[in-house]
């Protein structure tokens, strides 16, 4: 038993603090500490900044631009990144579609696809989710009809993070009714610039504009932009989302945040005292601050046996339920912290003199409402039970 | 980072799991839960053979082990097997004498020929500063007043160790010829008060706060470490009722509605077993009584999760005596009483 990090780990832990130090803009970590949006120029200066150092595609091996690191080297960044308020590297074209093309893609898709992912040339988006296939992924009906050398498009996409910036979407569509539903998937590459892709927002309950619907109308497509087999695109589907789950606890974003919840218990008065020093209110951190130091632990565990090449099983769904439900547990009680004054909205458009709460805190209701989401997206918790009770109650 | 169990630790890990499978059954357990002194001595003994004493106590002050991992291996088998031996109070004895340099003392008890309790909290509640009990000195001896309430283990023990207000503190004190009023525990075991009027004792130390703090810590990381024992059998039990049961022509474990009350009990198992991990990890440091408060906090909210859960998800049948799930779910409920329920370790916590 040894919880701590090698020294070696140590040493990386302090390169990616300097790297922070030196590279993190103060104006987009502010934005980040305020629960403020970033701009698409926010978002590729960090890649750009990250790309300089080897340090953006982490989960790609070395000969393809990846930096080569562990399971834990991974973990140390990511905390780090966290703790330091930077922009969370957006995943679709790094971690998502390059670990597809390196392992189902062809020469040629890899080396056209990937250097433009790294440089920043082309922006992905993932177009999985339709309104009659969420959870139940597989019985998704955006057709894809063969003609000739092309496909013939038609469905829609929703749920489509960030895809208002985006100009390529990889699709889950159907290229088949007969057998299992899982059957007859394919996943193909679609430039959003062609005709007959349409974008609407949709706007959530914090107003905020993340995600997106996407119309396919007649949408053509060269066959060559397949990636697999026809009709195997299930397969390819199931690889990618173990690849989402990666960072799945989000250990370093809820040190941050339960850092910024014990910082505004001090700094907030009620009931004439700090509400950290209300017992109520007391207790309810400690217990969640506990919580995390148990994920933390659970966590460690899990990389440590990850490092040794076991692959992560059953842990990193329980993770993912542990760990959303401990960050939304944090912004809630951040929102409660506020009391009267969570309300004024859009908080960040308020003069100085009509806020009486901290700076960073003024965003956090519509964090909060933001968040609900982290329990709902990558495999929603009740479906990751499933995954765990599969394994449990098989005979 | 490496959460793999040392050889030393696996062997005596495995020696145990093998020893109570064999030799403490289910109702070799039961026969001797109803009478004094609610244990058995003849299996006391052969624990003792065991080593189970020395590994509680480090080298340099006469045992082979005493590190938090020691403590947590082998009580994580003693919840696995449900084990009513008086293995917490003679685990925190022979520690706290360790600390006061009684190294003839530790010498039996290692050996298994003296068997101690440790007697530290009142009627008055479960802290230190609220102990009334009083040492004074009278000539060569001392003589002890108050009273001490549920000593765990106390049925047929040699020897009490009493901690009690000294002029320099909080001193511990050992006495054979204490007045005791013995009882059975509901989830197994023995107990008892311990009354104290004019008793005359042996100062092992006058200002012992420190080391008594240090054996209940130790204490709590046992009861955490037992805790995650039995929630992991208990679970196990369930999952494989839920299989076998069936109503409505199928095996109640096809329903989701239970099988997600299952799920949320196995990831509460992983939480506990990292808390008590993190807690093992620093018992020789500055900051054991934080991590050792967090982690008994934890355990004791779970704890009476997955034994109530436990119970529901088996129904009727888990509501029986016959039934050893029953009594796996009574010692886990009641694991968050001893020494310290979560309310107290959130209140130490919030002290610091």
């Amino acid at each position: 038993m040894e919880l701590r990090f090698t020294p070696e780990e140590e040493a990386f832990r302090a390169d990616v603090k300097a790297f922070l130090a030196d590279n993190l803009s103060a104006e987009v970590a502010r934005k980040g500490r305020n629960s403020e949006g970033l701009t698409k120029q926010d978002m590729e200066d960090w890649h750009a900044a990250l790309n300089a150092r080897g340090w953006l595609a982490v989960t790609w091996p070395k000969e393809h631009g990846g930096p080569g690191w562990t399971a834990v080297e991974r973990h140390i960044f990511e905390e780090e990144c966290a703790l330091a308020y930077a922009p969370r590297i957006v995943p679709f074209g790094l971690n998502m579609l390059g670990p597809v093309l390196l392992k189902f893609g062809n020469d040629a898709q890899r080396s056209e696809i990937l250097p433009r992912i790294l440089d920043g040339s082309d922006w992905w988006c993932q177009g999985y989710s339709e309104p009659g296939a969420g959870s139940d992924l597989a019985s998704l009906k955006t057709r894809a009809v063969r003609d000739g050398d092309e496909y013939v498009i038609n469905g829609q996409k929703t749920w489509t993070t960030l895809g208002q910036h985006a100009n390529k979407i990889f699709c889950l569509v159907r290229t088949s009714t007969e057998g299992k539903p899982q059957e007859g998937i394919s996943f193909v590459l679609v430039d959003m610039d062609t005709p007959g892709v349409e974008l609407r927002p949709i706007k959530l309950l914090d107003g905020g504009h993340e995600v997106n619907e996407v119309f396919f109308t007649d949408v053509r497509v060269p066959v060559s932009n397949l990636v697999g087999e026809e009709n195997k695109g299930w397969t390819i589907a199931k690889y990618l989302l173990t690849h989402e789950r990666t960072n799945i606890a989000g250990v370093g974003t809820s040190t941050r945040d339960l850092e910024k919840l014990k910082s505004l218990s001090q700094q907030l008065v009620r009931g004439g005292r700090p509400l950290s020093q209300d017992p109520l209110f007391a207790a309810e951190m400690l217990e969640v601050e506990i919580d995390l130091e148990a994920m933390r632990v659970m966590n460690l565990a899990m990389l440590s046996a990850a490092k040794e090449g076991a692959a992560p099983g059953l842990q990193s769904s329980m993770l993912k339920i542990k760990g959303t439900v401990i960050r939304q547990r944090i912004q809630s009680l951040i929102k409660t912290a506020l009391g009267a004054a969570a309300t004024p909205f859009p908080a960040h458009e308020l003069p100085d003199n009509a806020r009486s709460v901290p700076e960073d805190a003024a965003g956090a209701t519509a964090a909060y409402f933001n968040n609900r989401k982290l329990s709902i997206f990558g495999g929603s918790n009740e479906i990751q039970r499933n995954i765990i009770a599969k394994d449990m109650f098989r005979s | 980072m490496d959460f793999k169990l040392t050889e030393d630790r696996q062997m005596l890990s495995d020696t145990l799991r093998r020893y109570l499978a064999d030799q403490y059954t289910f109702d070799f357990r039961n026969s001797v839960i109803d009478t004094a002194p609610y244990h058995s001595t003849e299996k006391w003994a052969e624990l003792a053979g065991l080593g189970l004493i020395g590994a509680f106590v480090t080298e340099e002050k006469g045992g082979f082990g005493g590190a938090g991992f020691d403590l947590t291996c082998v009580f994580e088998e003693v919840g696995r097997g449900l084990c009513v031996e008086p293995l917490l109070g003679a685990m925190m004895s022979v520690r706290a004498t360790a600390e006061c340099g009684a190294e003839d003392l530790v010498e039996a008890q290692i050996g298994g020929a003296q068997r101690l309790v440790l007697a530290v909290f009142e009627p008055e509640g479960e802290a230190l500063d609220l102990i009334r009990t009083t040492a004074t000195k009278s000539g060569d001896a001392w003589v002890l007043n108050g009273r001490k309430s549920v000593v765990y283990g106390l049925p047929g023990a040699d020897g009490v160790l009493v901690a009690a207000k000294t002029d320099a503190g909080l001193g511990l004190f050992l006495t054979k010829d204490a007045e005791t009023l013995d009882y059975a525990m509901i989830d197994g075991g023995g107990a008892g008060e311990v009354i104290l009027d004019n008793t005359t004792a042996t100062c092992l130390s006058e200002d012992a706060t420190a080391i008594i703090e240090a054996a209940l810590d130790a204490g709590r990381l046992a009861l955490c470490a037992e805790a995650v024992g039995v929630m992991q059998v208990l679970t196990d039990m369930t999952v494989d009722y839920l299989k076998q049961r069936k109503q409505f022509g199928r095996p109640i474990a096809s329903f989701q509605a239970l099988q997600h009350r299952t799920v949320d009990m196995a990831i509460e198992i992983e939480q506990c077993r990292a808390i008590t991990i993190l807690a093992a990890s620093k018992l020789e440091t500055a900051e054991a009584g934080k991590y050792v408060a967090m982690a008994k906090n934890l355990i004791g909210r779970t704890a009476n999760l997955i034994a109530e859960e436990a119970i529901q998800l088996h129904g009727g049948i888990g509501m029986t005596w016959e039934y050893p799930g029953s009594h796996y779910a009574k010692r886990l409920s009641m694991i968050d009483h001893q020494l310290g329920d979560r309310y107290a370790q959130l209140y130490r916590l919030m002290a610091a």
